[in-house]
């Protein structure tokens, strides 16, 4: 792209404030960028134009006025499970695919009151379920990084379109790595706050328990300053935690001295690719030349946390999908007889393959006489999980691992093997069901594909995690790789 | 040989809480809107939306509880009762299942008879359903979810009703307690108080339960009554004629006076019960039950004993005030203004009043003649100064112009008033045969005249105007001296 436009947040802030470009030209050329290179990456499902137009338009009046914050103007794009007041959401679902919410989203209403311009909404494994992108019912999101590669999921149009600029910033959604697998494979930053500590309202849910929205961007630095919009309370929501929030871009630059790493022993051991392994030991190397102090910990109950995961999430969803039954909103298969007929082909028809296996699941590990086998005992594992963390968090003050065994695979390599797919989330699983915050930002290339490093930190301790992820990145120019020759040799 | 069966009843009853708003909404909760008007998205369970517990429906759940002596629990947990039906917009019911909210209560069927209690096992909140609208529309069913989110708290009682007649005494209890603590209108007609009868029966002697059948769609106690009869009948002829009961679940129909099976067992739902995710366990503090505690109005049964010692009332008496508590408030609300007689107000508010009021279809809270107006016309009455004969008119008169007690009584009394010449027989006949009295009077002791008017008066059957007779005593009086 032409870098007449800074990527950086605090620097695209300054130039509309100083009004060296207003916020309508910055929003015009990131449309045209979506424009141009999205009909191959496919990484939007909704794109917003007038809209966007129109919220640039404001977001300058109130930057003319003094009003503005400071991030008003700043174009973003939102994943498509975040409910949009009259805007297509689609939650990457034929389900959904004609779905108009007469509501925003909690965080989207936070975003518009700061006049952040939205450009879109992006693509999404479907109801995000999936670790590819490829479940969702508008198409495969490719990587920009290479075509014929996933850009992981659930979040991976978001991660996508961060990557290949169009778009500085974007919204995701976690539960069991959906923001930081992505990230990895897209080589961008991605954080999944403590659960609880953004608002749930009017994001469509999957697995309650889990679900975290977070924020996909260029820096760690970014998105502090996002962060800083979107957290808080929401009496809406009442699992969202009634804790005073804070300035998270307080301790960017975070010195390292004394701040001790625990590097799991169990997430090392197997299973890790060793070009992975070997970029990971470069990164804490660094962690330990900046002072921070490296400490081996053990997390003994991680390997109990795919199974667990994959009776809680499924549980939970199967549940809350329920309501998708072709009665008041969403696909309604036509021409039915029964009350009965109706349900089963709108849910056979709105349904893709995935999401039907883990609604089978779930209620199957709900169902009397199986639910103590499973769920409680899935209940208890979590628990145990979380003891691990709490144990490990009396030595050390943040959890580093890579946060994916692999980099970004081929489409269509994993799509017949759900087991195989679920693996793709071993590291990033823990951390959703300890309800701890979570980050991945870039820490170098494997074989021209992008590799992450996972920061588990404790609970609400987001700000001195991207402080301390932040203070990687000023002396580490990873997170600034991007694929750019490679699209433009595509354009 | 016919052999003796006993008759077990369990009573699961659903009462809508009077809240202003939905159980996890914001939505009002009042009867009657038009069809899908009083819904809001959450209520519609719109993709990612959220409950939010109303903490009004919890406290009169508290409420509840403590009015039975039941156990409160410390943390109470929502969960959801998983099954797909048309009015229910989420695909699950937000309930309780494990840490209901109340456990292991009691209420008595006799006031006065301690082993007359029946266990009330459990009572918890849930969210209620819409409603399917069948038969009204030609090639569809309408569904109306204005009542989805209506906050509901289920009481169930142990199996251990036995007749018909206890269960519904059981129930009117129930409901007299409920609408005292005014956490529910027990409106039957509008559903706000609805119960599920289970009835099994076990050879006389015998102590196992038998199988039971769930009778579902009891709106009025005449048809509970019936319906347990019926079932009654039905299972004991099965059992006779060497047949086996299936357990399931079986629909009152009132044209019939039958019940008859709407599904069995093996088809019931498994309803997938787990903790609801998007609520936090219920932490009930113990100040918070005490607050409600000290704070609780005056029970049914205190009520009870109150007006049968200090107002010497009969039973009898005392269940019609209690059928609801406006009745009650009305009739304390009429002692007042200082009536002497209880009875006499009871008469007057169960007689006429209630006849105005059902005349015009008006709930006694919101009857045109108040309690102390009421109070005041039964106090002339009791008084003497209104002759008894006149009070039904002018409570008429009352209802219909809503002029007040004390004007028409003083119209009344002037109009009715015979003229001096009417009672100048009664008042020479009084001054000769009370001679001590007019000594007295002459001797400067003139509050004695008081009593020379009653003496006309009485002569004249209340008819005289007492400030008439008063003066023409006065005036005998002294030109006597």
């Amino acid at each position: 792209m032409d870098d007449s436009f800074p990527k950086e947040i605090l620097k695209i802030s300054d130039g509309l404030k100083k009004k060296k470009f207003s916020s309508v030209e910055i929003t015009k050329e990131y449309l045209g960028r979506i424009k141009a290179y999205d009909r191959e990456i496919n990484s939007f499902i909704t794109i917003c134009e007038e809209s966007a137009i129109e919220s640039a338009l404001e977001a300058d009046n109130r930057i003319a006025k003094g009003t503005a914050g400071t991030l008003a103007g700043i174009p973003y794009a939102n994943k498509d499970l975040f409910c949009t007041k009259d805007i297509l959401t689609t939650c990457g679902s034929r389900m959904l695919s004609n779905f108009f919410p007469p509501y925003d989203a909690e965080i989207i209403s936070r975003a518009k009151e700061n006049s952040l311009v939205m450009l879109g909404k992006t693509n999404m494994d479907e109801f995000a379920m999936g670790s590819s992108n490829e479940t969702s019912y508008f198409g495969a999101v490719k990587n920009p990084w290479d075509l014929g590669k996933v850009p992981g999921g659930s979040s991976g149009g978001s991660a996508a379109a961060v990557v290949a600029n169009l778009t500085p910033l974007a919204t995701g959604t976690d539960t069991g790595g959906s923001i930081r697998q992505p990230s990895a494979f897209c080589g961008v930053s991605g954080l999944k706050p403590t659960y609880g500590r953004i608002s749930r309202y009017g994001m469509i849910a999957f697995a309650s328990s889990l679900d975290q929205a977070g924020i996909i961007g260029h820096s760690a630095a970014d998105l502090a300053f996002f962060l800083n919009i979107i957290a808080g309370f929401d009496p809406k929501d009442s699992t969202c935690i009634e804790k005073p929030t804070e300035d998270y871009s307080r301790n960017l630059n975070y010195p390292l001295q004394g701040i001790k790493f625990g590097l799991p022993e169990e997430f090392l051991k197997n299973g890790l690719n060793s070009d992975i392994q070997q970029i990971f030991v470069t990164a804490t190397s660094l962690v330990e030349k900046l002072g921070g102090e490296i400490v081996d910990i053990n997390l003994p109950h991680s390997s109990l946390s795919i199974p667990a995961y994959y009776v809680i999430a499924p549980a939970e969803c199967s549940s809350n999908l329920a309501r998708y039954d072709g009665i008041r909103f969403g696909h309604r298969a036509p021409n039915t007889s029964s009350i009965e007929e109706l349900y089963e082909k709108t849910r056979s028809e709105g349904f893709g393959a995935e999401v039907k296996r883990r609604v089978l699941i779930g209620t199957y590990a709900l169902s009397s006489g199986y639910y103590d086998e499973y769920y409680t005992k899935a209940q208890k594992v979590r628990r145990l999980i979380k003891n691990d963390f709490s144990e490990a968090y009396k030595s050390v003050d943040f959890i580093l691992s890579p946060t994916t065994p692999t980099t970004a695979f081929p489409l269509n390599e994993k799509t017949d093997d759900p087991t195989l797919m679920y693996l793709q989330d071993i590291f990033t699983i823990p951390a959703s069901l300890a309800g701890l915050p979570a980050l991945s930002i870039p820490a170098g290339l494997d074989k021209g594909l992008p590799v992450g490093l996972q920061i588990i930190g404790n609970y609400f301790q987001e700000a001195r995690m991207l402080g301390v992820a932040d203070k990687i990145q000023q002396v580490t120019d990873w997170h600034k790789l991007t694929p750019k020759s490679n699209l433009e040799k595509k354009s | 040989m016919k052999e003796n069966w006993d008759l077990i009843i369990g009573l699961e009853i659903h009462v809508q809480l009077t809240t202003a708003s939905k159980i996890f909404s914001a939505t009002s909760n009042s009867f009657g809107a038009n069809p899908n008007c009083q819904a809001n998205i959450v209520d519609l369970g719109f993709p990612g939306t959220l409950p939010v517990i109303n903490e009004e429906a919890i406290k009169k759940a508290i409420t509840f509880g403590i009015a039975v002596n039941a156990n409160i629990a410390n943390e109470s947990i929502f969960a959801r009762k998983n099954y797909f039906y048309p009015d229910l917009p989420k695909g699950y019911q937000i309930s309780q299942y494990e840490a209901p909210i109340v456990a292991n209560g009691r209420l008595r069927i006799h006031p006065a008879e301690e082993d007359s209690a029946i266990i009330i096992e459990r009572a918890h909140l849930e969210e209620d359903a819409g409603k399917s609208i069948h038969f009204t529309h030609q090639n569809y069913t309408g569904i109306d979810l204005n009542r989805a989110g209506t906050p509901l708290l289920e009481i169930v009682t142990a199996p251990s009703i036995k007749t018909s007649k206890d269960a519904i005494r059981f129930l009117k209890r129930l409901r007299e307690l409920v609408t005292h603590l005014e956490i529910c209108d027990g409106n039957m007609q509008e559903g706000s108080f609805r119960c599920d009868a289970n009835v099994s029966v076990r050879k006389s002697g015998t102590t196992k339960l038998g199988t039971r059948a769930e009778i579902k769609n009891l709106n009025s106690f005449k048809f509970i009554e019936s319906a347990i009869e019926f079932e009654r009948a039905r299972q004991i002829a099965l059992l006779e004629s060497g047949e086996n009961i299936i357990q399931e679940t079986r629909l009152y129909d009132e044209k019939t006076q039958e019940t008859r099976s709407m599904r069995v067992k093996e088809n019931e739902f498994d309803y997938r019960y787990f903790p609801d995710p998007d609520l936090l366990p219920v932490v009930i503090d113990e100040r918070i039950v005490e607050s409600i505690r000290a704070s609780l109005p005056e029970l049914p049964d205190e009520k009870r004993s109150r007006y049968s010692k200090v107002l010497n009332m009969s039973a009898e008496d005392i269940n019609l005030l209690l059928n609801s508590p406006s009745t009650s408030k009305y009739f304390e609300e009429t002692l007042s203004v200082g009536l002497k007689e209880p009875k006499s107000s009871f008469n007057w508010i169960t007689g006429e009043l209630f006849r105005l009021l059902r005349k015009e279809e008006i709930d006694i809270a919101d009857s045109k003649v108040s309690a102390t107006e009421l109070g005041l016309l039964v106090l002339a009455m009791e008084e003497g100064s209104l002759p008894k004969s006149k009070g039904k008119e002018i409570l008429n008169n009352m209802w219909e112009t809503g002029t007040s007690a004390k004007i028409l009584i003083e119209k009344q009394i002037s109009e009715s008033s015979l003229s001096i010449s009417d009672l100048e027989g009664w008042l020479v006949e009084v001054l000769t045969e009370n001679r001590k009295q007019v000594e007295e009077f002459q001797s400067g002791k003139e509050k004695i005249l008081g009593f020379l008017v009653g003496q006309v008066m009485k002569k004249s059957k209340g008819r005289g105007d007492p400030k008439l007779i008063n003066d023409e005593l006065l005036k005998k009086l002294r030109a006597q001296n």
